[in-house]
């Protein structure tokens, strides 16, 4: 069967292979600065041997995300995480000449971005790079965030997806609007609440005729967001069972919003911890857990809940006695996190901590490691595993994010690659030149003049 | 600039517009202005058809090039300050301190239609340059050279004292809509500590000259140019470097310049032999700090460039040397600049 008839279909059909694509995190507690083997975050050289092992290993993709203000802890910036990144269209443009098939993947939102320039400069990327950009497509409504632009915070969070998701129809009716390949452009016109666009584009089409578009939201309007414009879910439903839940609940939305049962892929966010024995495999994750959440980072956590400074407390002690000063929580800033009545959470927290004998550092580490993202084992268990994941269609692929920088790629491209190659579960060569190629995507439909039509009215 | 030791010396950039949006073209091109020994591409942003963004062909140059700057034109007026600052700090992380910006603040009602925005013109154009360069000149500084100490001891990554807010407001005469920004910037500092600013004449007054590190002067005819030169040289002082505009058509292939049909107006470029153009730069050299050339094609007239004018310009010595492994502020002879913030630090003793 090909692949046009599979995405119309709807009854969902699976592949029976798995993709790999990495997340270059950038901040955050996941990536390790403490070892000795810790590279720059900043320096061309990290994202380029990143993106080439990647491609080594026939990675579909390489993301980046988007910074648009620096995390704070009560008050200031988060000094104790890996922090300060690159532009990612600026960064995912120098990697693509050097690279030759891997998709380019840039985070942008839509609240501090104008429809016309990010298309423009996506669609830029898509031409420099022969066909292999893509658009993670992210909503922010903080007025926090704000401070850094312009327009400064003006957009409510209920409003969000709605005003996202003309933003994106804007964009793909750029992407669509010339006639043919050498021209000419039609004008794209569009009346918003929070925007107007007059445009007559300046680019024609790549050669994946547009950028691949990848989504992250998790609420049902987010997952319906994504079953009625994105080609790819960054999920964050790693795990077997909740991945094929996942997958049946994205089906539904997507054949109701009439594009099929195939046509939205799903990517979770995972991490893999891997040994060629298991044993090895699980002292090594100890190592990782350790360094990242350090006894500084743990006692941070608890303050950004309690509002108040906690540093007498001893990290591998039990969990403060002391109640919070707030009543709200607000966990560091820039993490999307949405408060809680804090007294009942810390209530709760001391009892969990109590009831499992967890000292601050392992409460915390129980909170933050991403549990249900991390593949521990030998490579070929995990290999095994991951080839239940594809036999079943649970999941398309995996975004993985490296505890390590540079070289947190090696262990898997090396070893774990190899062994799906071996089960038949995994590409042993690119697919094409353009990442719509190397997903299996089908060419987008070109919106109508109808369409345009009706929005220009 | 106006390095002391080498006055007679200048630069040489070159346009390369015509280098479309693929990326094997992008690499050819820039390759073969780096091989032919011109110090500085630029790449023109003007809202034409099949123009891909500037500063991601820029970017692309980066990681493929060795020794020339790579400097894009990227607008102020309708583009966020705070996206612009980062995107060209990047640019400075791929190029291995190698980028520049040329600002640029242009009457465009197509521009400001597209993000809805009004069209802003006269002197409010200026005021836009101005108010973006200062955002992203304290966001460059916003991060102390030494602000990651990766402490294992104390498990700080950052040392949040290195870090500041850049509190960017416009002034109270701004004429457009006013705006601030926060900081600090998301990026570390860029490699270069602050990226070479270049701006149009133009701009110079609203902008004002200690601002910017090099001004692009432009003339109706080829042999005002000079004078030109001189006269925004009297106005901006020693420390910022002068850089004229020519476009180029030659002779080439057998076919004299002045047959050659080119998007020039009439009388703007210089058209002729190569010999003529490398006494006409020569002599221009010696006003100007750098010449930018627009040559009619990029693939007939970057030839005779690189086989006849460049080489002939260096031997008689009017050109400098193309640095190997350095960074455009060294090759317009400028110091990398402490943070304004470190100094401030230090000043209240904090």
């Amino acid at each position: 069967m090909t692949q046009h008839n599979r995405a119309k279909s709807d009854v969902f059909q699976p592949t029976g292979q798995i993709q790999f694509g990495v997340f270059f995190q950038g901040v955050n507690s996941g990536t390790i600065w403490k070892a000795a083997e810790s590279g720059s975050q900043t320096d061309f050289e990290s994202f380029r041997r990143i993106a080439q092992t990647a491609e080594r290993g026939l990675f579909a993709a390489f993301f980046l995300g988007e910074g648009l203000r620096l995390r704070e802890h009560l008050g200031r910036p988060h000094a104790l995480d890996v922090v300060g990144r690159p532009d990612a269209q600026t960064m995912l443009a120098a990697l693509a000449s050097v690279t030759r098939n891997i998709g380019l993947v840039a985070t942008q939102n839509t609240t501090y971005n104008d429809p016309a320039d990010l298309a423009h400069r996506l669609a830029s990327l898509d031409l420099i790079s022969g066909g292999r950009a893509a658009w993670n497509i992210v909503t922010t409504d903080n007025a926090w965030t704000g401070a850094n632009f312009r327009r400064g915070g003006y957009l409510d969070h209920a409003d969000r997806y709605r005003h996202a998701e003309a933003f994106v129809e804007t964009a793909k009716r750029i992407w669509d609007s010339w006639e043919t390949p050498a021209g000419p452009a039609r004008r794209v016109l569009h009346e918003g609440q929070h925007y107007t666009v007059d445009v007559t584009p300046r680019l024609p089409r790549s050669a994946q005729y547009r950028p691949v578009l990848f989504q992250a939201g998790d609420s049902p309007e987010g997952r319906n967001f994504a079953a009625r414009q994105a080609d790819v879910i960054f999920s964050a439903h790693p795990k077997f069972d909740d991945a094929v839940e996942f997958r049946k609940d994205l089906v539904e939305r997507s054949v109701a919003a009439g594009r099929g049962a195939n046509a939205v892929q799903i990517m979770p966010a995972s991490e893999f911890i891997l040994a060629a024995t298991a044993q090895e495999a699980a002292e090594k994750k100890e190592w990782v857990r350790s360094l990242q959440i350090g006894p500084q980072q743990a006692i941070a956590y608890l303050e950004q809940f309690w509002g108040r400074e906690l540093s007498a407390y001893d990290p591998d002690g039990p969990l403060p006695e002391i109640d919070p000063v707030v009543e709200e929580t607000s966990e560091t800033r820039g993490s999307g996190f949405h408060g809680a009545k804090a007294r009942q959470l810390a209530d709760q927290w001391r009892a969990e901590a109590k009831d499992k004998g967890l000292s601050i550092r392992q409460f915390v580490t129980s909170k933050t490691a991403r549990i249900d993202a991390t593949f521990t084992g030998s490579y070929t268990a995990v290999a095994d595993h991951l080839a239940e994941y594809a036999r079943t269609g649970a999941v398309d692929g995996f975004n993985i994010s490296p505890w390590l920088v540079p070289t947190g790629l090696d262990d898997i491209v090396n070893h774990l690659v190899p062994e799906l190659q071996e089960r038949g579960v995994y590409p042993t060569e690119y697919g094409g030149s353009t990442l719509r190629e190397n997903l299996g995507l089908d060419a987008p439909v070109r919106s109508s003049d109808e369409a345009a039509g009706a929005v220009r009215a | 600039m106006s390095t002391t030791d080498n006055n007679r010396a200048g630069f040489l950039a070159i346009e390369l517009d015509g280098a479309g949006w693929d990326g094997a073209d992008i690499s050819r091109a820039v390759l073969a202005a780096e091989s032919a020994g011109f110090h500085a591409a630029t790449f023109t942003d003007a809202p034409a058809p099949g123009r891909a963004n500037a500063l991601q062909r820029a970017a692309f140059a980066g990681p493929v090039t060795r020794s020339i700057a790579l400097v894009p034109e990227v607008d102020t007026v309708y583009t966020e300050p705070f996206h612009i600052s980062t995107q060209l700090a990047s640019l400075d992380y791929v190029s291995g301190g190698r980028a520049g910006w040329i600002a640029t603040a242009a009457e465009a009602p197509g521009a400001a239609a597209a993000v809805g925005r009004p069209s802003v013109t006269g002197a409010a154009l200026g005021q836009e340059a101005a108010a973006s360069i200062e955002v992203s000149r304290r966001l460059w500084d916003s991060w102390e050279d030494d602000a990651v100490i990766r402490d294992v001891a104390t498990g700080r990554y950052i040392d949040v004292d290195k870090l500041h807010y850049a509190d960017f407001e416009t002034p109270a005469d701004f004429a457009g809509s006013g705006y601030s920004v926060k900081g600090p910037s998301i990026i570390p500092r860029p490699l270069q500590g602050q990226l070479p600013v270049l701006v149009p004449a133009s701009l110079l007054g609203e902008v004002p000259a200690d601002a910017v590190d090099a001004v692009l002067v432009s003339a109706p005819t080829p042999e005002l140019l000079a004078a030109e030169v001189l006269d925004v040289r009297s106005r901006v002082g020693a420390s910022v470097a002068v850089i004229a505009e020519l476009d180029v058509v030659l002779d080439s292939r057998g076919q004299a310049a002045a047959s050659r049909e080119t998007a020039f107006d009439g009388g703007r470029a210089f058209a002729g032999t190569a010999a003529a153009l490398t006494d006409f730069l020569e002599s221009l050299l010696a006003a100007a700090d750098g010449v930018r050339l627009h040559p009619a094609s990029l693939a007939l007239d970057l030839d005779e460039l690189g086989r006849l004018v460049l080489p002939e310009l260096r031997r008689r010595g009017a050109l400098r040397p193309v640095l190997q492994d350095g960074t455009f502020r060294d090759l317009l002879g400028l110091e990398r600049p402490a943070s304004r913030y470190a100094s401030a630090a230090a000043g209240t003793g904090k």
